[in-house]
């Protein structure tokens, strides 16, 4: 117990509070600016830290990730850009919500969901790390091939329209995945001996392209009208949030649990958590058709999920110094650095700096809320301005984003590229969120089936001899093949 | 808004900029050379080993030359991207780079026409020599035990800890081949870097990984991992209790990942003299020595024409490797 005291009063210290502080107003302003991760905001802060004292150093990681994860979900909101690829999933649900005038309820749900979302990743964390870094540490790439799987498996819920066109969208997602060199074998593939293409396509720019872009497009084409329909104001936030709150708690809790779980999962974090819990919380809802509408009950699940997600990341990191997520893979670097060693005996020696980075999560948490609803009003302003001047700052934003992820004119080239494909897709009723999917899962899908097959010498069956991966087997199986034999079903009912 | 805020980031980057300018550049003003910003590029991504190396030599190396040294990472391409960008850089020593090992392996696969002699060497920064890790409960006290085992065993034993043809996977071959086993008697499991590799060996999906001891710290240290060996010419300063490969099982065979700082070739003799000054400086300072103990890193240094003839070294005994074992095209 006074561990954990003492643990508290490392970070009751006005420097330390005021780094963490500013910390999240530059982690909010970084995460807000499309192209720029998360993890890029972290790395940035990495030299500052060489001039602090552990736990403030800490705190500013803790703080400024958080932060950036949940401002990825404000140009996402209002200008169908996802600031990072976290927000990806539901963006386009969260922009339908701002067309509908709703930008302040759906930014509000992001503020308040993103923060719970934290905490509860954070109790996880407190209560039983040592405990499922354990679970974590048992998966292999068996177990990661059906994981991949039964993420892609997705792709049939969060496409709205047809099975095919999702199908189509999420092939050509796959496919995008496969160019480059990046792949088990090291083999070029698809780069006609360009550098760039060695390189492959970089999932952010073909994330903006893919959705702001062919937004720009789309508006250009029709002649940048203004919309007819007037931003409400948020009003109270407590008393929206009270209701969304006892409306919404199934969902809440459930992209709570998703979220931290796949967190805690080394080399998967909270941008495919979000996706995850975007299109479970399709799936179960007694609602589907409202999805992809402005609908604030997938937003809710799935914005709890990436920030859950977060803190789920360090379970690994501070017991094993396994990275859960590439946030954490920059933090461990920087424990070192101040003496704060990952592994079994930090709990052990050193648990006072353990409290005093579990309260400087809830803090960042709490602190999140004040800031959020902060950026969200002077953000919501954006959209009083005219379409036609707010259009070109836009394309600006997706340029400079583009540009910004390797400091390459190359970026821009594949954004611009992505962006009239997106177009084109539209435009025959094919969903982009699909191909975005493909593209996050194609590599994790190919190399943890490749590298499966090496160990096992080729032998299929290993993928079910594993209690883990075969019980996953079994789920993804049936995840697959139930639809097909109810169709069949039905039809031969039909028939007879 | 956003137009405001990224005002207010220019604003603040410009203020910090002449802050910085105006506090430290008194003696950079009567040089010549650097009148403005320097670039650095990095290869690999943000958050690795290379970038945190980059980062603290690129924040010595500002106080040094009075102008700010801006990261940038050029990831992609197993490497190929980042250094062909150093190496196509105008050679006017406003744009550095730190290459990494992968520089003498990638021309040897046919990736590229780039070697270490494609760039004007600056300074040797770091070395990282290989270890043979498997787990804490197999049933090995010494790495002799481990051979005979994969000798009476050949294919049964899966090793990672990279991509296929990386640096740890020819640390492995190289030994192999060195103590006259067949290297491909232990197959290789491609593998992100080698967190996910330490990762599948706790998992049980391989038996050993040959990434270097910082990297397999925290399982060492958790209990998880033993260190049979590292193939270096003398132990660690992090860990002295493990032997040399030599000491273990005879054999001359050293390998590690090193990091440089280079220019592109034909940097002008002044400019290059004075970044090897500074960078010379930078490794003896408090900080980067505290940075290199700090993380487990090793260090090794060599200026201009000595990182040269090392690159030239190291690329012809990793070119050997690589030929033996069917990687070189």
């Amino acid at each position: 117990m006074n561990a954990v005291i003492a643990g508290i009063e490392m970070v009751l210290h006005w420097h330390v509070l005021a780094t963490i502080f500013v910390a999240a107003a530059f982690g909010l302003l970084v995460g807000a600016i499309p192209g720029l991760t998360a993890t890029m905001a972290i790395a940035l802060l990495v030299p500052v830290t060489f001039f602090m004292d552990p736990i403030s150093a800490v705190g500013a990681m803790i703080s400024c990730s958080a932060m950036a994860i949940f401002a990825g979900d404000i140009p996402a909101t209002l200008m169908r850009m996802p600031g990072t690829p976290a927000s990806a999933a539901y963006s386009e649900e969260c922009y339908a919500m701002t067309r509908k005038g709703e930008a302040e309820v759906a930014l509000g749900a992001n503020v308040l969901f993103s923060a719970l979302g934290g905490l509860f990743g954070t109790a996880i964390l407190i209560v039983s790390a040592p405990v499922l870094a354990e679970v974590a540490l048992g998966f292999s790439s068996f177990e990661y091939f059906w994981l991949a799987l039964l993420g892609l498996t997705c792709a049939i819920f969060i496409g709205s329209g047809s099975p095919v066109k999702g199908l189509v969208s999420l092939f050509l997602g796959l496919f995008v995945a496969q160019i480059g060199i990046d792949n088990p074998a090291g083999t070029p593939r698809f780069t006609f001996g360009n550098t760039n293409l060695l390189g492959g396509i970089d999932f952010i720019p073909a994330m903006i392209g893919l959705f702001a872009m062919s937004e720009v497009i789309r508006t250009m084409a029709s002649g940048a009208r203004d919309w007819s329909v007037r931003q409400t104001a948020l009003g109270n936030p407590l008393k929206g949030w009270g209701r969304l709150m006892v409306k919404y708690w199934p969902q809440q809790l459930r992209g709570n649990i998703t979220g931290t779980a796949i967190g805690i999962l080394p080399g998967a974090g909270a941008d495919i958590a979000a996706w995850v819990s975007y299109a479970m919380s399709r799936k179960l809802s007694k609602t589907p058709e409202k999805f992809g509408t402005g609908h604030v009950e997938g937003i809710i699940e799935s914005t709890s999920s990436n920030n859950a997600a977060l803190a789920g990341a360090w379970v690994p990191a501070l017991v094993f110094g396994i990275p859960g997520d590439s946030i954490t893979a920059i933090v461990i670097g920087v424990l070192y650095l101040k003496g704060l060693n990952p592994g079994p005996t930090l709990f052990l020696n050193n648990p006072e700096s353990i409290y005093a980075v579990f309260t400087v999560f809830v803090i960042a948490n709490l602190a999140m809320i004040p800031l959020g609803l902060a950026a969200l009003k002077a953000g919501t302003a954006l959209l009083r301005f005219p379409r036609n001047i707010l259009i070109p700052l836009i394309l600006m934003f997706c340029i400079v984003g583009a540009y910004a992820v390797n400091n390459s004119a190359y970026g821009v080239v594949l954004m611009v590229v992505f962006g009239v494909l997106g177009f084109l897709m539209e435009e025959h009723d094919i969903p982009v969120a699909p191909c975005v999917l493909g593209i996050v899962l194609g590599k994790m899908l190919e190399e943890s089936f490749v590298t499966s097959m090496i160990k096992s010498d080729g032998n299929l069956l290993a993928f079910f001899e594993r209690p883990i991966s075969a019980g996953l087997g079994v789920v993804t199986l049936l995840v697959l093949i139930l639809p097909v034999w109810s169709a069949i079903r039905a039809r031969r009912a039909a028939a007879t | 808004m956003r137009r405001l805020l990224l005002a207010g980031l220019a604003l603040a980057a410009s203020t910090f900029a002449t802050f910085t300018a105006a506090t430290l550049s008194a003696p950079a003003a009567m040089a010549a050379y650097p009148d403005r910003p320097v670039t650095l590029i990095v290869p690999w991504g943000a958050g690795g080993g290379t970038d945190a190396v980059a980062r603290i030599v690129a924040s010595l190396l500002e106080k040094d030359l009075g102008q700010p040294v801006a990261v940038v990472n050029r990831t992609g391409g197993q490497g190929v991207v980042g250094h062909q960008a150093i190496a196509d850089a105008t050679p006017d020593g406003y744009t550095i780079g730190i290459v990494t090992v992968e520089i003498a392996m990638m021309h040897w696969q046919g990736l590229t026409q780039l070697s270490g002699a494609s760039y004007t060497p600056l300074a040797l920064m770091n070395d990282d020599p290989a270890g043979v890790q498997v787990r804490a409960d197999a049933p090995y006290k010494t790495l002799d035990d481990l051979l005979a085992d994969i000798k009476a065993n050949p294919g049964r034993f899966k090793a990672s800890g990279t991509g296929q043809g990386g640096i740890w996977h020819l640390a492995l071959a190289g030994m192999l081949s060195s103590v006259k086993m067949d290297p491909k008697s232990v197959p290789w499991v491609p593998s992100n870097g080698a967190a996910a590799g330490l990762q599948d060996l706790m998992a049980g999906g391989v038996q050993v990984v040959t990434c270097s001891l910082p990297e397999a710290r925290s399982l060492i240290d958790a209990g998880r991992v033993k260190s049979l060996a590292i193939m270096s010419t003398e132990r660690s300063k992090l860990m002295p209790a493990i032997p040399t490969l030599k000491e273990a099982a005879g054999s001359p065979w050293t390998i590690g990942a090193w990091r440089g700082i280079v220019g592109p070739k034909g940097l002008d003799k002044a400019i290059s003299d004075k970044l090897q000054a500074a960078l010379r400086k930078a490794y003896d300072s408090k900080e980067y020595q505290d940075f290199l103990s700090g993380r487990g890193f090793g260090g090794r240094y060599a200026d201009g024409p000595g990182f040269a003839a090392f690159m030239a070294q190291s690329d012809a005994s990793l070119g050997a490797v690589m030929k033996e074992v069917g990687l070189a095209k």
